[in-house]
């Protein structure tokens, strides 16, 4: 595998794309064969689940790279298919059957294993090691967290905070009353494009977009906020140099991207609701306000919560913005942030970048239990 | 022509509409539009001006004194940084991205069948686990994959995997691939087991005795069905990988980068360079921009299926 990758690597980038795309739906194209003849009946078939059972597990380690010299592992893997096709030849609902089942189970859920169940409880383990990831030192890197004033830890997890109360109400709060309007206005939807169109533009092209509009400099101003100022007779602000205002500038970065996806799934909710509903409310009288606060928003304020907890999730991790605009400098940086510059200290900070992480993890889980709980309740 | 039912109701629902559309509500639409309009159309109006215009004059002064160059986008797509052009950059996020959005949904949709179509024990427990796994952020990931990447894996004293080669160089793409491949599936398999679920049970029963296999009813009913639902996340995962800068930061270095980090690394120093940033940028969101005009209805449809990954 390695061989194959880097050979890859040696070819123009558009030769690339074909070719890997190719060996990886023959791979896949394989697995759908094998599944379609394991459960065949006749000896010959037989014979086949057996060498597929034993030889698949080895096949991989050998594509792995694992040293000829390492036959015991060989033979691990031989053993567990050899398990398998036991099993399977016995199962009560057929031959092939488990076989078919690990085919299609498999790569993903090795993947999943190998990517992220493992790296979550390596991070958890390093978040209580010092930064060689040796040594066993308890509390001591939250403890350096909650008390490192100016080197980031602190400053970091004040402003996430900070992040994750404005960020989602303000997104939320615009896209709600923008779909309202364009609900009730024509050119609905170009309307709607004009908001929707931050979502494909990076936030890395977004910070750009804003760093350019915050410019400041002596002379004749290029940024828009500080031609403002010029024209109100104001002096013109180095904005993301002064904290804590740098903060809430680019807060409106992500609100300026989010508050497109808030106004499409809300715009979509507000959609179906009942008409009855509001028609049977203006025949009795009730004013636009009130419908807005006794109908519409009862109405969908599950929808509300679910947009409001999605936009807290990605403002709890936040890295782009942070990343492109300031580097962390004059009190900016984040828990998303922090985690990465920590580790490209030198020598790394692996412990306190890990502890950084299942931060961020530990402050996720509420949004996403509650979120998990409303999914189960609507089912 | 006589008018059909359908048309004279949609007629009558597109009257309704009329009254009840209100001119504030119009006037506020707008003015909120422009607001989120002006940013984006200030620095691409910058991009075509000329590179002295960008930093001696603010862009609203473009109007009155137009002069218009396309130098600074022949300049940027031919700047070097890092050793590689912006042109390459470009074809570099191409080459992460495709591979990218593909592999974890051929990967995903595998899972997903046999949770949906397969009785087996403990598949609700398998689906919810993987549901779960969404609550994993990125940040957690990152260290040790890099340490596996590098390190290879080894147990119990035996070298099970020795790594990519170790410089990123060596092994190409495959780092980024892999990584962006492994994070995006729980929620891609979340939603294609929702698409394949959805399948009725008689189409599959009827297949089944028709004598299909699960193969063939993998690739020839269950896979075509659910098109609709991976183009949606599809179009989902182009954009996010397109558009990713924290795994192309970790994992690619020199040759490999993607523009995004180019962009990012620009901004840092050469942030007074506007005729870069400008038309770097610009370069940067055309091919998002199409796909996601052109594609708009699937995209859509994939947000409110739950695509959305923070």
């Amino acid at each position: 595998m390695q061989a194959f990758f880097s050979w890859l690597s040696g070819l123009p980038q558009l030769a690339q794309i074909p070719i890997v795309i190719l060996a990886f739906l023959l791979v896949v194209g394989l697995i759908i064969l094998l599944i379609d003849v394991a459960p065949r009946p006749g000896k010959a078939y037989t014979w086949l689940r057996l060498a597929l059972a034993v030889g698949v597990p080895v096949g991989v380690l050998a594509l792995l790279g694992l040293e000829r010299g390492a036959a015991p592992v060989f033979l691990l893997g031989a053993l567990l298919g050899g398990g398998l096709f036991l099993l399977d030849a016995r199962s009560a609902k057929g031959h092939g059957r488990l076989i078919q089942l690990a085919l299609f189970v498999s790569p993903a859920l090795l993947l999943l294993l190998v990517g992220l169940v493992w790296p979550t409880v390596r991070t958890i383990v390093s978040a209580f090691l010092d930064k060689t990831g040796t040594t066993f030192v308890g509390l001591d890197n939250f403890v350096w967290i909650f008390k490192s004033g100016g080197s980031g830890g602190l400053t970091s997890l004040v402003n996430t905070i900070i992040w994750v109360l404005i960020a989602p109400i303000a997104a939320t709060a615009i896209g709600l009353v923008y779909a309202l309007w364009v609900d009730r206005s024509r050119g609905e939807k170009i309307l709607k494009l004009l908001i929707f169109m931050p979502m494909a533009i990076s936030l890395v092209g977004a910070s750009i977009i804003f760093k350019f509009l915050y410019d400041y400099r002596q002379g004749n101003q290029i940024g828009l906020l500080n031609q403002v100022m010029v024209s109100l007779g104001l002096t013109p602000v180095n904005w993301l140099q002064s904290y804590p205002l740098n903060m809430f500038l680019l807060i409106i970065i992500l609100v300026w991207a989010q508050a497109g996806f808030a106004m499409v799934i809300l715009s979509a909710a507000i959609k179906g609701i009942p008409t009855e509903l509001p028609e049977a409310a203006q025949i009795d009288g009730a004013t636009a306000a009130k419908q807005f606060f006794y109908i519409t928003i009862p109405t969908i304020r599950p929808t509300i919560v679910v947009v409001w907890i999605t936009i807290s999730i990605t403002s709890l991790k936040v890295y782009d913005i942070i990343a492109v605009t300031t580097a962390g400098f004059n009190n900016t940086s984040v828990l998303g942030y922090e985690m990465v510059r920590q580790f490209s200290l030198f020598p790394p900070q692996s412990g306190h970048s890990a502890a950084l992480a299942v931060l961020i993890f530990v402050l996720v889980i509420p949004f996403i239990a509650y979120n998990a709980r409303s999914l189960g309740r609507q089912a | 022509m006589t008018i059909t039912p359908i048309a004279k109701s949609a007629r009558v629902a597109k009257r309704s509409h009329r009254t009840l559309s209100s001119p504030w509500a119009t006037a506020g639409a707008i003015i909120l539009a422009a607001i989120w309009t002006v940013p984006t159309l200030g620095l691409f109006v910058s991009s075509f001006r000329p590179a002295a215009d960008i930093t001696t004059s603010g862009w609203w002064t473009f109007f009155a004194h137009p002069a218009v160059t396309a130098q600074n986008y022949v300049q940027t797509w031919n700047f070097v940084s890092s050793g590689i052009t912006v042109s390459q950059t470009l074809l570099n996020s191409l080459t992460i991205t495709l591979p990218a959005a593909l592999f974890p949904i051929m990967l995903a949709l595998l899972i997903a069948y046999a949770i949906a179509w397969m009785d087996f024990r403990g598949r609700h427990v398998l689906f919810v686990a993987i549901f779960a796994l969404q609550i994993v952020p990125l940040q957690m990931l990152l260290v040790p994959l890099l340490k596996l990447y590098t390190g290879g894996v080894t147990l119990f004293g035996v070298q099970v995997f020795p790594g990519f080669a170790a410089n990123s160089l060596g092994s190409g793409f495959a780092q980024v691939w892999i990584t962006h491949t492994m994070s995006a599936l729980p929620l891609a398999t979340f939603m294609l087991h929702n698409a394949l679920a959805s399948i009725p049970g008689e189409v599959m029963e009827a297949a089944q005795i028709d004598g299909a296999g699960h193969g063939q009813i993998f690739l020839r009913l269950a896979l075509p069905l659910a098109v609709p639902t991976i183009a949606s996340y599809a179009i989902f995962q182009f954009l996010w990988v397109w558009n990713d800068l924290l795994v192309a930061t970790i994992f690619t270095s020199g040759q490999n980068a993607p523009i995004t980090k180019i962009l990012a690394d620009l901004s840092g120093v050469k942030g007074q360079d506007w005729y870069l940033l400008t038309a770097g940028t610009f370069l940067a969101v055309i091919i998002p921009l199409l796909v996601f005009f052109a594609l708009q209805r699937f995209f859509v449809r994939g947000l409110l299926a739950g695509a959305t990954k923070g």
